[in-house]
């Protein structure tokens, strides 16, 4: 992995000191229903921030907005110093999914290379390019050897676990070094040992990298003790701060707009009770 | 007659003193005298032609069909194309214009209607209803069509390799040139378009309009492989082929390659078996294609079963 200033060293311009992102009273309408509104967050080089709250609140419709794949309301979210696109080559995207299909028999390290040269268009010239499809194959090869997925790499990755392959397309998000990593529920389909592992590897990532995380999660518990900021999502609404700032039964009731508890296990876990709609935000013991 | 018995029989070949190229000579003399070689005809080499055109095409298409799991996309392409090839003789318009045209349609419906691949029942049913009525309604073509425009139903539903006109060869020709041209262009958004659409489409990979341009070219690829197996046994070239393939390697530009490959094997065994007996073409393509999906799924089935026992007696041992 690059040290900080070398990953960051290639880019001038806007961004470069700024924020990666920069969400301004942004708002999202989708089939009629306000999914959120008043909208602002800024995310600096090398946080890692977790984007929090129940079911249906809009996490991961923040994330598609960053990634401007959703148009807003309202308001404005600009990546780098510039306004939000598809194809931002600045940020990497593990989207929400359960697994690929068992029938999916295409290597794993395809799928990472897909995430290189996927977009481009033409077939490279076989004889004619041959260090640049050297020096790309390398690229493949540490990424995979960064996540720990070398000895798998191989297989068709519809043969993996999910873990397995969680750790794949979070290297085909790397590949590219981008600055901005954002991975929407990428610890729900995994048991509690790979999410404590595929945690701490993405916070590895971020410290090594200066790249910005955004990570949309379920539970919070097995990322707590590595993240910057939080994220909280509910009625509408986000609150952002620090994980002691905003997971406080008192902002999260302001939050609901109805009382919330906020409980602290003895090993440190904490656990959301009384809010309405969904029970298991926290559950840190749902496996 | 092998080809030592060949050279044996020359003297010059038994003492070592003449090159290979003259015992190849003497050789293929000797044979022809026993045999008909299939490419003295000019409708041979018309059904060789086209044949290995098809075959390309249907191989590099069909690989990708499998991985986007739209076999059933194919399926209705070529169904209703049954209807087109019927409809265009009563115009007295080539099958193969009505194939493609019918086909196209059939694309854009799909694409619009989402009904190209994980369908639920519904939309089985009423995929199912709208190809029966193709067929149906291909029937009811064939009896309105004018006697001289009539197309041989035959050959619509299992195809008529041998009766392959020079004009089509040139068709199937331009279309294999311009599927492979526009493949070269699109390989590695298309590629991962199927793998990862979700994240193709976030990096900026036009997802939607690569799905329509897929089944536009599948029906293309349909329509010129009709005139070889036929609407009915089309998934002989289409997914045979590929889906062997798959099984043989996970990597995507050597699966392809596979497909290709034994599509042109199928096509080529199977005309030469057509050729020396007196049973039809699209029988013995299907049948190799066949024989040789169940030998490579079969061998894969022991493989991971000795394997798993290997395992359990390493743990036992």
């Amino acid at each position: 992995m690059k040290p900080v200033n070398s990953a960051a060293g290639g880019a001038t311009g806007n961004g470069e000191t700024g924020p990666v992102v920069q969400v301004a009273g942004a708002a999202v309408r989708l089939g009629g229903r306000t999914i959120w509104e008043h909208v602002d967050l800024e995310v600096w080089p090398g946080e890692f921030i977790a984007i929090l709250g129940p079911n249906g609140s809009g996490k991961s419709t923040l994330i598609k907005a960053i990634l401007g794949l959703l148009p807003l309301q309202a308001g404005s979210i600009s990546v780098l110093g510039q306004p939000a696109r598809r194809g931002h080559p600045e940020i990497g995207y593990v989207p929400q999914r359960r697994h690929f299909e068992a029938d999916v028999r295409v290597r794993g390290r395809d799928v990472v290379r897909l995430g290189l040269d996927g977009v481009r268009w033409g077939l490279p010239l076989p004889f004619v390019q041959r260090g640049r499809a050297r020096s790309f194959e390398k690229q493949v090869q540490d990424v995979i050897e960064s996540v720990g997925a070398a000895a798998y790499a191989d297989r068709p990755i519809g043969e993996l676990s999910g873990g397995e392959q969680q750790r794949l397309l979070i290297a085909q998000a790397l590949v590219t070094h981008p600055r901005l990593l954002a991975l929407d529920e990428p610890l729900d389909s995994l048991d509690i040992q790979n999410q404590q592992a595929v945690a701490g590897l993405i916070r590895g990532i971020a410290r090594d990298t200066g790249a910005a995380v955004l990570l949309v999660a379920h539970d919070v518990n097995p990322i707590l003790s590595a993240l910057d900021r939080v994220v909280y999502m509910a009625g509408g609404r986000v609150a952002v701060g620090t994980p002691e700032e905003v997971v406080t039964s008192e902002t999260l009731s302001k939050l609901y707009g109805s009382p919330v508890e906020v409980l602290h296990a003895s090993d440190g876990s904490v656990v959301v009770v009384g809010h309405p709609g969904e029970e298991e935000v926290f559950h840190h013991d749902r496996h | 007659m092998t080809a030592i018995d060949c050279c044996a029989d020359g003297a010059q070949c038994a003492s070592g003193s003449c090159s290979i190229l003259q015992c190849a000579q003497n050789c293929s003399a000797q044979i022809q005298s026993h045999f008909i070689s299939p490419f003295g005809y000019h409708f041979m080499q018309n059904a060789f032609l086209a044949g290995t055109l098809v075959a390309i095409m249907a191989g590099v298409l069909g690989y990708f069909m499998v991985l986007r799991s739209q076999s059933f996309a194919g399926h209705s392409l070529a169904n209703v194309g049954f209807a087109g090839a019927t409809g265009a003789s009563l115009f007295g318009a080539p099958p193969i214009l009505g194939l493609f045209a019918a086909g196209v349609a059939a694309a854009c419906g799909i694409h619009y209607l989402g009904l190209g691949t994980r369908q639920t029942r519904q939309n089985d049913i009423a995929v199912g209803a709208i190809f029966t009525a193709a067929i149906a309604l291909g029937f009811l073509f064939i009896r309105l069509a004018p006697k001289e425009f009539t197309v041989n139903i035959y050959d619509v539903l299992f195809g008529n390799v041998l009766g392959i006109s020079d004009a089509n060869v040139l068709i199937t020709a331009i279309s294999a040139a311009v599927l492979l041209s526009l493949l070269v262009v699109s390989a590695r958004p298309l590629l991962f378009a199927s793998v990862d659409p979700d994240v193709a489409a976030a990096r900026g990979v036009p997802v939607r309009a690569l799905g329509l341009g897929f089944l536009i070219l599948l029906a293309l690829t349909v329509a010129v492989a009709v005139q070889v197996v036929g609407v009915l046994l089309i998934f002989s070239l289409l997914v045979t082929p590929a889906a062997t393939a798959r099984y043989l390697t996970p990597h995507p530009a050597l699966a392809v390659g596979m497909a290709v490959l034994l599509a042109i094997l199928f096509t080529w065994c199977g005309l030469a078996v057509g050729f020396y007996t007196p049973y039809p073409v699209g029988f013995f393509i299907t049948s190799f294609a066949f024989g040789t999906y169940l030998l490579v799924r079969g061998a894969k089935l022991l493989m991971a079963r000795s394997q798993r026992t290997r395992l359990a007696n390493s743990v036992l041992a």
